[in-house]
């Protein structure tokens, strides 16, 4: 299983198995299947800041920019055969409108820089525009595994997204919250991959839920590292 | 009225039906309540400063009275602005009674967030003569296209507790809602009260922004109060800030009156002292809590049953310095250091509100270094002299929020707004071309990347005048005006017997919220109670019988040391003919310190060093507040770090820092540890990754339009419709780091949460003045600085604050103990 007791030596990688499957962990939000050659982000949520600004907000905008540039990096680094996306990648359906030509660009390339790219279809995102190629899905396969957005949508053993899981530790009296992964025995949840994409508390009850079995190991991105906490 | 016509000290008349109310009540008019008759008569904007209670408020009104009764204008006459809420109330209803009483035909209304909308619709329509509202009301209000008919013939304007606006955020923002003003209504006098006034012509220079020089009123001499330090039955701890062996005594004192406030510098602290005070409350006193975090219901119902005398005594902070009559309040007990003479003489203000009889105060210093700073005030206060913050700068973020405002109601021009921030006084020097970089944001957010039609706030017409893009645009800053931003918090609900539902006894803050699991129980509202649950943002308790209770924290609760009272401490410091009038405690304290190491001169830094257990300790005694100490501390274990002395921890008061290390601290590397340039190389550094700048960010954020404000019953949607300041910030600085908003929030940090300039002044002032003693043990002055617990970061947990102090408070006897045998 997972190293853990107590926060472990950070890293920037973790290995695991997940229900039979050999996947790495990585600290800029990314999950690694190796067997498959899969890459696998969650919740991009791109044009999260410009849905914003065309409601008269003055956000800065930098957010789809950030975002693909740290995705890019992560393909740079795994080199996938394939690269899954679980769901709104893109904030809501007019996305596509407002994305700047270079970020469109941009994500284009990405798109064809890999044999294979899923865009799996979630709440934000039911429409995705065929301009940005890849293929669109509501699930995919990978070996014994569902992959889709929501847990909840397909029989166990399932990686999804959709909640954006963050977790507040308390340490020698600071406290911090950040973005987590969260393993149980058949479910593992990604974190939002997105900039301007904010979470949800693992100790709700929408979360708690998914993990009634009891066990389950949350694995905390904190300054450029993981960190894996000790199984409950 | 021709100005030359009037000589100076012509009087104008005073109608028979006011000096008639005054007699038919057995007074008199006061001087100075004529003169502000004369004042409006002449045109001549004013800044009063009168005591407390001296019939102050009145005087701004009367003038008003008069002119609306003789003119009989249509329209908005006077405008008041408070920076209470339940000070507009309260005033509405004081104005009431004299205006029917003289029989004279004036319409007076108040405005605020909590007036219904169909209220408000109909005083824009057909307003009373006089309004009496709130900076955030009349933003508002100049934001609508109307504002100019609304406000075009007002007459005067009067601005209560001047004093409080002033040095604040807020204050910048009222500052710019007077120069708009001034533009709308050019024919306008303005009248300030104020209860005290260090600088009062700064204050009269602020109160002005956008129109003529104010001259300053100051009402006639008025009996000193009489102010002493508690005597205490206990001895006066060496460190700590519970003031806990005073309390049978403060028990007693409040026993002896009828009606007593007993003022704290913060709320946990308000908290904690109304808990030890219930448990030695053997005659079941009608004792209460009155703080900001309380529930309005709940502070509402407290301010009559004092009003009705049904009180003997408030444990309160801040929130009760201003406004609001408060009965017959007999006695005011100031418990722990007052941190300044301006805001100490507000809070005995609070007492008996005549004034020819003076306020009874009395001062509980919570150690006996707090004693040096309570007598210092004391000797201030004989002097007549008060310290009063410098003005700064304003915060630019503002500016953003008041260039969207104007551009609500009508279009407007870069140059118009640009003359207009110039006026007010917070922004006199803000060069052209900052001013553009904030216009352009406020208009199209900046955006590099994406500069797209849609996203415009502003919209640029042919003749180069602005206005906004669309209602939608309108509509959210409306939403959002003002500068008030409150971190994220629940509501406390006490459970009744159903265990359903339950009574709301006001608010803590999301992280003392998270620290709570089922079963802890902690004080809140002056009751223990047992955390059951949160649910919909309400933090669910039962009322608890016992158990190890904690204390919600309050972020920024801490009040700075002003540098007026910190020059007075070092001064009764250094001069031992002033040690007679302290405390028998302090002074034999003094006195042994005198003998070990040395009292530090008044023109110097001094610096002991010693070891204490296995560790090397260096203190620093700046005298400079907590917050410079604490940046100080960070920035100078850095520079340890990097010197290989391995410092281990470090803490602040008031007047020190204290430095643990594992390494020998010797003289020049003490010295050097000091070079002002530490502001420089490590301060960048660090700032960059500090909490402090993602907060002050937050602030900046939301009130230049990205993030909404907290709106009360709207928040767990509101949360969903923002995006997390912290991301945005990330963002930035990856990708434009010289963002207008990062360099805005980076100077709102620097003044605001860190002190800088305080701290660069005092390395640049004592820089070749520093002092260096090796000593071979802790010497008395450091004891307070070495024991001293910083609980407001201790995680909120009281208790463990108050059993730390405890065994504080032993190693403490023990260090002097270990002085003593060495100086024997």
């Amino acid at each position: 299983m997972l190293p853990s007791p107590k926060l472990s030596p950070c890293q920037t990688q973790i290995e695991t198995v997940f229900a039979g499957q050999l996947a790495v962990l990585d600290a800029c939000g990314s999950l690694f299947l190796v067997e498959h050659e899969l890459l696998v982000v969650s919740d991009l949520h791109l044009e999260k800041g410009s849905f914003f600004a065309a409601r008269g907000n003055p956000i800065p905008c930098y957010d789809t920019r950030d975002t693909l540039i740290r995705l890019a990096e992560a393909l740079e680094c795994y080199r996938p055969r394939a690269v899954a996306c679980l769901g709104d990648s893109f904030h809501d359906v007019r996305a596509g409108e407002r994305i700047n030509p270079q970020d469109s660009a941009f994500v284009q390339g990405l798109v064809a820089s890999v044999d294979d790219w899923i865009w799996v279809r979630g709440n934000h995102d039911p429409d995705i525009a065929t301009r940005f190629r890849g293929r669109v899905a509501d699930r995919l396969r990978a070996g014994p595994l569902t992959l889709c957005h929501r847990p909840e949508d397909a029989a166990p053993p399932v990686i999804a997204g959709h909640y954006h899981p963050k977790h507040h530790v308390r340490l020698a009296g600071r406290h911090i919250t950040a973005r987590c992964f969260v393993l149980g025995v058949d479910r593992l949840l990604l974190p939002a991959f997105g900039a301007y994409a904010g979470g949800l508390s693992t100790s709700s009850e929408a979360i708690g839920a998914l993990f009634a079995e009891g066990y389950r190991q949350h694995v905390l991105i904190y300054g450029n590292k993981l960190w894996a906490l000790a199984p409950s | 009225m021709d100005r030359l016509l009037t000589r100076p000290s012509a009087k104008a008349a005073v109608p028979d039906y006011v000096e008639a109310w005054f007699a038919g009540n057995g007074w008199e008019l006061r001087p100075y309540q004529r003169q502000m008759i004369d004042a409006f008569a002449r045109r001549q904007s004013t800044l009063l400063v009168a005591p407390t209670g001296g019939g102050k408020t009145l005087s701004g009104f009367l003038p008003s009275l008069i002119d609306i009764h003789e003119t009989r204008p249509a329209g908005l006459h006077t405008l008041y602005i408070s920076p209470l809420k339940a000070l507009a109330n309260d005033i509405e209803r004081n104005l009431t009674r004299p205006i029917a009483e003289m029989g004279i035909d004036v319409k007076v209304e108040s405005r605020t967030g909590d007036t219904p909308p169909s209220k408000r619709k109909r005083q824009r329509e057909r307003p009373p003569h006089i309004l009496l509202t709130t900076p955030e009301s009349i933003m508002l209000m100049l934001s609508f296209p109307d504002a100019r008919k609304l406000f075009g013939n007002l007459r005067s304007v009067i601005v209560d507790e001047v004093h409080s606006f002033a040095p604040t955020k807020r204050g910048d923002f009222t500052a710019l809602a007077l120069a708009r003003l001034a533009e709308f209504a050019p024919g306008h006098i303005r009248f300030g009260l104020s209860a005290t006034a260090a600088r009062p012509e700064k204050l009269a220079e602020w109160l002005s922004s956008g129109s003529r020089p104010a001259t300053v009123l100051k009402a006639g001499l008025t009996v000193k109060p009489n102010v002493r330090i508690m005597r205490v039955k206990n001895r006066m701890p060496y460190g700590g800030f519970m003031s806990q062996y005073a309390v049978p005594d403060i028990y007693e004192a409040i026993k002896a009156r009828q009606s007593c406030i007993v003022f704290v510098n913060t709320r946990a602290q308000a908290e904690m002292l109304m808990q030890m005070l219930w448990e030695v409350n053997e005659d079941s006193l009608p004792i209460t809590v009155y703080h900001g975090s309380l529930d309005r219901e709940q502070r509402r119902r407290t301010e009559a049953m004092m009003a009705a005398g049904k009180l003997r005594a408030v444990v309160a902070t801040a929130a009760l310095e201003l406004g609001i009559d408060w009965g017959d309040v007999d006695l005011v007990i100031q418990v722990g250091a007052p941190k300044g003479v301006s805001r100490l003489l507000q809070r005995i203000g609070r007492s008996n509100h005549r004034m020819d009889v003076p306020s009874e105060a009395l001062l509980v210093p919570s150690n006996r270094f707090e004693s040096l700073e309570c007598h210092a005030a004391l000797a201030a206060i004989a002097k007549g002299a008060l310290d009063g913050d410098e003005p700064i700068e304003g915060s630019q973020d503002v500016i953003i929020q008041f260039i969207v405002n104007c551009a609500c109601g009508e279009t407007v021009h870069p140059d118009e707004i640009y003359a207009e921030v110039k006026g007010a006084l917070p922004y006199r020097n803000l060069p052209r071309d900052q001013f553009d970089r904030l216009f352009r944001f406020a208009a199209d957010g900046g955006n590099v990347l994406s500069n797209y039609e849609r996203y415009l706030r502003l919209r640029r017409d042919a003749d180069g005048r602005y206005a906004v893009a669309s209602n939608a645009v309108r509509r959210r800053h409306r939403m959002n005006i003002g500068v008030i931003v409150e971190a994220a918090r629940l509501k406390v609900m006490r459970l009744n017997k159903t265990g359903k539902t339950g009574r709301i006894l006001g608010e803590v803050e999301d992280s003392f919220a998270q620290g709570l699991t089922a079963g802890d129980t902690f004080i809140f509202a002056g009751e223990l109670l047992a955390f059951v649950r949160i649910r919909d943002l309400t933090i669910e308790a039962r009322p608890a019988t016992g158990g190890q209770p904690k204390i919600p924290a309050y972020a920024g609760g801490q009040m700075p040391l002003s540098t007026f009272l910190a020059d007075g401490v070092r001064h009764v410091l250094s001069t031992p003919s002033t040690w007679r009038r302290l405390p028998a405690e302090t002074r034999e304290w003094l006195r042994l310190q005198q003998a070990f190491s040395v009292i530090p001169p008044e023109d110097t830094l001094m610096i002991e060093h010693f070891p204490r257990r296995r560790l090397r300790y260096t203190v620093f005694y700046t005298f400079e507040g907590r917050r410079a100490n604490q940046t100080l501390g960070l920035l100078v274990t850095r520079r340890m770090e990097r010197r290989r002395l391995k410092p281990v921890s470090f803490t602040v008061t008031d007047y020190g820092l204290a430095i643990a290390s594992l390494e020998e601290v010797g003289e020049d590397a003490a010295k050097a540890l000091l070079s002002p340039d530490i502001l420089g190389d490590d301060l960048e550094e660090w700032i960059m990754e500090s909490a402090m700048l993602r907060r002050s960010f937050r602030h900046v954020a939301t009130v230049a339009g990205i993030a909404e404000q907290q709106h009360v019953g709207a928040r767990a949607t509101m949360r969903q419709l923002t995006v997390n300041t912290n991301l945005i910030y990330d963002v930035l600085r990856r990708h434009e780091p010289d963002h207008v908003l990062l360099t805005v929030a980076r100077r709102d940090a620097e003044r605001e949460l860190l002190d800088l300039k305080r701290l660069s002044d005092m390395l640049q002032r004592f820089a070749s003045r520093l002092l260096y003693f090796a000593l071979d043990r802790a010497s008395p002055l450091s004891v307070p600085v070495l024991t001293e617990v910083r609980t407001e970061q201790v995680n909120g947990a009281g208790v463990e604050a108050l059993l730390s102090q405890a065994s504080m408070a032993l190693e403490a006897e023990q260090m002097i103990e270990d002085v003593r045998a060495a100086l024997a």
